[in-house]
């Protein structure tokens, strides 16, 4: 085996598994204070992705430098689904909150297909192509600035509910609802604000990846359930176990390349959360619920 | 002769000893009372007894088989159910559909389960609402409806958790009525309850548990009177206060 | 009740003899009526008796599909006895499933995702199948015969499909009066009740879920052998899992009707409005009004349109006393 294949694997899946954990974030967020499984989540990075790759071509902004935007964009979005549709499944036994959720998903890979087409569309951007040696490993200059800015992204989500006043509301209302509101809190709008805060947490995870693949409507899916992989992997609705999960399954989905096609690299992906679901069910570091 | 005996039944939950050697028998045709302070670990007890919990240590016979280790719906099928403290009513269908599947215990056709059915719902006072959803029941119904259930798998020891809570006394007689009858038609029963009205009208014997423990036995007459069951209700302060 | 029996033997009366003023387009839409309506049943003896929501279900039509395919291509074996053993293999993965999530104790979401995970391990694995086709699928050929399960003209599906459509109904009315179905229910109404109640909870699970299985295999021979194209991604893809699962939602989940209602009401929207756009340029278009209706439903509709639907007909149907 050829040792600095698996460490180029290893440091490949790190960096991408940076990304998977702040994807898996936002979804281990909307799950942490609202109880909901986001099943349209792929999908909500997979328009912020659009969004960002429509920026850059129509007004020539670098999806890094348009981030804060479409952010805000995305965040809105989230805001207007979770006021609208999914405050009123809130209470609804989760077999009833599935179907609005994956419809939600329907509804924004139909729409990325009416407004944008079905081919695949690949922005190339100034560092697309550059890349950076070190000893005899290569990396990605895209993938490695993707992965400091999602640890940042991390962070700051981190800070932003611990610190802020707005996400120590946030922790309140997903500790005990009733208690947040008996001391005040608005919690129908901590929970819009939460849902825009989770979708926002993946679109940026979806900008930083706009550099590193193509798009196409239907991705959407995939990353759906790679999230879902990590969540589990780390404890739902524990957001440090979203970074880890995303960092073991990173370099596990990397990894198993030297033994399988890279096509089936989802059912390492598969196998591993069944696994989990099934000996270790709370998760690595152990979740809500 | 018993019909249920356990012995030295142990439950720890991680650290907390919950059950701590718990030894009792219930006669055959018996009303056995199992009462004590909030946190004292009866309806672990049960859940013990039934099956949804495996104590550590201790034996537990039923009719002379053991138990201990056994699913749920296998106890059931031995002659044991037992009722819930929340009451888990199937909430979308009706009540006769409710009773029906307790009915279908034990390989019962079709047909002779309908009527045992309609027969208990009868005898429970339910015969009005039958059609009803059970979610549309206000609690006093519900807890008639639990006790249907249990009754129609024909039991031969009946667990009865809290049945009386949260009714009014009206409703406190009713369910003293019905359990007699029931134990007049043959079934033993271990009753968990804290209406002390119906703890003294029902029960031929009493034991009183704290902290997982036996502290005390007996008619109910002395178990009133025992200083130790007092101080675990009421303190130590109340017990020297009394004098 | 009578009024009620007369009722139903009009309409089947009617769904028979109406192909007698069909043209074949039209035919082809009740083909898929019935079809969806069949699937969305075969589905609804899982979720909506025995509530263990499955998003994974285009798994056993894939099985079902691949399985009789393969069976008639290497061996000639018709598809009459290839349903056979594709409901075998169905139900053979359906219990492995069902032992993992049942055994482990996997409920609710956990249970959502590992049939989500069943159905793309397998469609990972046999797209990269030599003998299944692998990445470009398997195209059937047209040879109709009835052994080959292969028709000209939609008619003859239109009454095979009418005949699925019905025995499901059947099938389904008896288990919900056996004590099968009155156990099932119970499990979804309140599974630890149920144990108390001396339902043995795992054994009627599997049950549940191998019946489904094998039921919903069925309708992956009929596809297959009706569409004439075999892919991974279609047979066992999200798309065709959230597809058959619309139908019975919408119509009422854990009813009689709902399946066969709600593909009364989507599947014509469906066809139509996919023809419509899809020829306007407008692809995807259907599916966003399928995502919107499906919300709506559920927000304002939870039970299914099957409320509204018996709230209309029963001032029809009672018996005048």
């Amino acid at each position: 085996m050829d040792a600095t294949l698996t460490i180029q694997l290893i440091i490949q899946g790190i960096l991408l598994g940076g990304i998977y954990g702040l994807i898996a974030m936002g979804l281990s967020l909307i799950f942490g204070v609202m109880g909901v499984i986001n099943f349209a989540h792929g999908q909500m990075m997979v328009m912020a992705m659009y969004v960002s790759y429509w920026i850059f071509v129509l007004l020539g902004l670098d999806p890094y430098l348009s981030l804060i935007i479409v952010v805000a964009v995305i965040f809105v979005m989230g805001y207007v689904i979770q006021a609208t549709v999914v405050n009123r499944i809130i209470d609804y036994p989760e077999a009833m909150q599935v179907l609005p959720l994956v419809s939600i998903g329907l509804i924004l890979e139909n729409l990325a297909l009416l407004l944008w087409g079905p081919d695949h569309r690949s922005p190339q951007t100034i560092l697309s192509l550059e890349s950076i040696w070190i000893g005899p490993i290569m990396i990605d200059v895209s993938r490695l600035i993707a992965f400091v800015l999602a640890i940042f992204f991390t962070i700051l989500i981190f800070l932003f509910l611990k610190k802020t006043n707005i996400g120590k509301c946030i922790r309140a209302a997903s500790d005990n609802r009733m208690g947040a509101i008996l001391v005040g809190i608005d919690v129908n709008r901590i929970y819009n604000a939460s849902f825009g805060l989770g979708a926002a947490t993946t679109a940026a995870a979806g900008v930083l990846l706009l550099p590193l693949m193509p798009i196409s409507p239907h991705m959407g899916h995939d990353f759906t359930l790679t999230a879902f992989i990590v969540v589990i992997l780390g404890g739902m609705g524990n957001l440090l176990g979203a970074l880890v999960g995303g960092l073991i399954l990173g370099v596990a989905e990397l990894v198993s390349t030297l033994f399988l096609p890279a096509t089936l690299k989802q059912v390492v992906s598969f196998s591993i959360l069944i696994i989990i679901m099934l000996f270790r069910p709370q998760g690595i570091l152990g979740g809500k619920k | 002769m018993s019909i249920l005996i356990a012995k030295d039944i142990t439950k720890r939950f991680g650290g907390l000893l919950a059950v701590n050697r718990l030894s009792f028998e219930l006669a055959e045709g018996e009303i056995l009372g199992l009462i004590g302070p909030n946190g004292a670990g009866k309806t672990t007890v049960f859940n013990c007894l039934s099956g949804f919990l495996t104590p550590e240590e201790g034996s537990m016979r039923l009719g002379g088989n053991a138990i201990k280790g056994l699913q749920p719906y296998q106890i059931c099928q031995m002659g044991m159910a037992r009722t819930f403290q929340i009451v888990k009513p199937f909430p979308t269908i009706s009540v006769f559909d409710n009773v029906m599947v307790g009915a279908l215990a034990h390989g019962t056709s079709l047909q002779a389960a309908k009527a045992v059915s309609l027969d208990i719902i009868e005898s429970v006072g339910l015969w009005k609402m039958r059609d009803q959803e059970a979610q549309g029941l206000p609690l006093p119904l519900r807890k008639r409806l639990e006790m249907a259930r249990a009754l129609a798998t024909r039991p031969n020891v009946l667990l009865l958790d809290e049945v009386m809570a949260g009714l009014n006394p009206t409703e406190v007689d009713e369910m003293i009525d019905l359990i007699k009858q029931v134990n007049q038609d043959g079934v033993s029963v271990l009753l968990i309850e804290h209406v002390m009205r119906g703890v003294m009208a029902l029960s031929q014997r009493v034991i009183v548990i704290n902290y997982g423990e036996r502290i005390a036995e007996g008619v109910p007459d002395e178990i009133v009177k025992n200083p130790l069951v007092i101080e675990a209700y009421l303190g130590k302060e109340f017990l020297r206060a009394q004098g | 009740m009578k009024r009620y029996h007369i009722f139903l033997l009009m309409a089947l009366l009617i769904l028979v003899v109406l192909p007698l003023f069909l043209d074949n387009y039209i035919l082809g839409i009740f083909v898929m009526i019935f079809f969806w309506a069949y699937v969305g049943q075969s589905w609804n003896v899982l979720t909506g008796y025995t509530g263990h929501i499955s998003l994974g279900h285009a798994l056993y039509i894939g099985v079902g599909a691949y399985t009789s395919t393969y069976l008639a291509q290497a061996f000639g074996l018709s598809p009459w006895f290839g349903m056979i053993a594709g409901g075998v293999v169905a139900a053979g993965i359906a219990i492995f499933l069902g032992f993992l999530g049942f055994r482990f104790g996997l409920r609710g979401v956990y249970f959502v995702i590992l049939t989500i995970a069943f159905a793309e391990i397998t469609r990972l694995i046999v797209s990269h199948v030599e003998a299944l086709g692998s990445f470009s699928g398997i195209f059937l050929d047209f040879e109709p015969s009835f052994w080959n399960f292969q028709f000209s003209g939609n008619l003859p599906y239109y009454y095979i499909s009418l005949g699925m459509m019905l025995f499901s109904l059947a099938a389904v009315a008896i288990i919900e009066r056996s004590k099968l179905g009155r156990y099932i229910v119970a499990i979804r109404e309140d599974e630890e009740a149920a144990q108390a109640l001396g339902v043995n909870t795992f054994k009627y699970n599997m049950l549940a879920i191998a019946i489904s299985a094998f039921m919903t295999s069925i309708a992956g021979v009929f596809y297959a052998n009706y569409i004439f194209y075999l892919h991974p991604n279609s047979m066992f893809g999200m798309s065709m899992s959230i597809e058959l699962i619309l139908r019975p939602i919408v119509g009422g989940l854990g009813t009689l009707f709902g399946p066969l209602i709600g593909s009364f009401l989507l599947t014509p929207l469906s066809e139509i409005s996919r023809a419509y756009f899809a020829k306007g340029g407008l692809e995807g278009l259907h599916l966003v009004l399928y995502g919107i209706l499906a919300i709506l439903v559920v927000l304002f509709m939870p039970k299914g349109i099957i409320v509204y639907v018996r709230r209309f007909l029963d001032p029809l149907l009672r018996d005048k006393t």
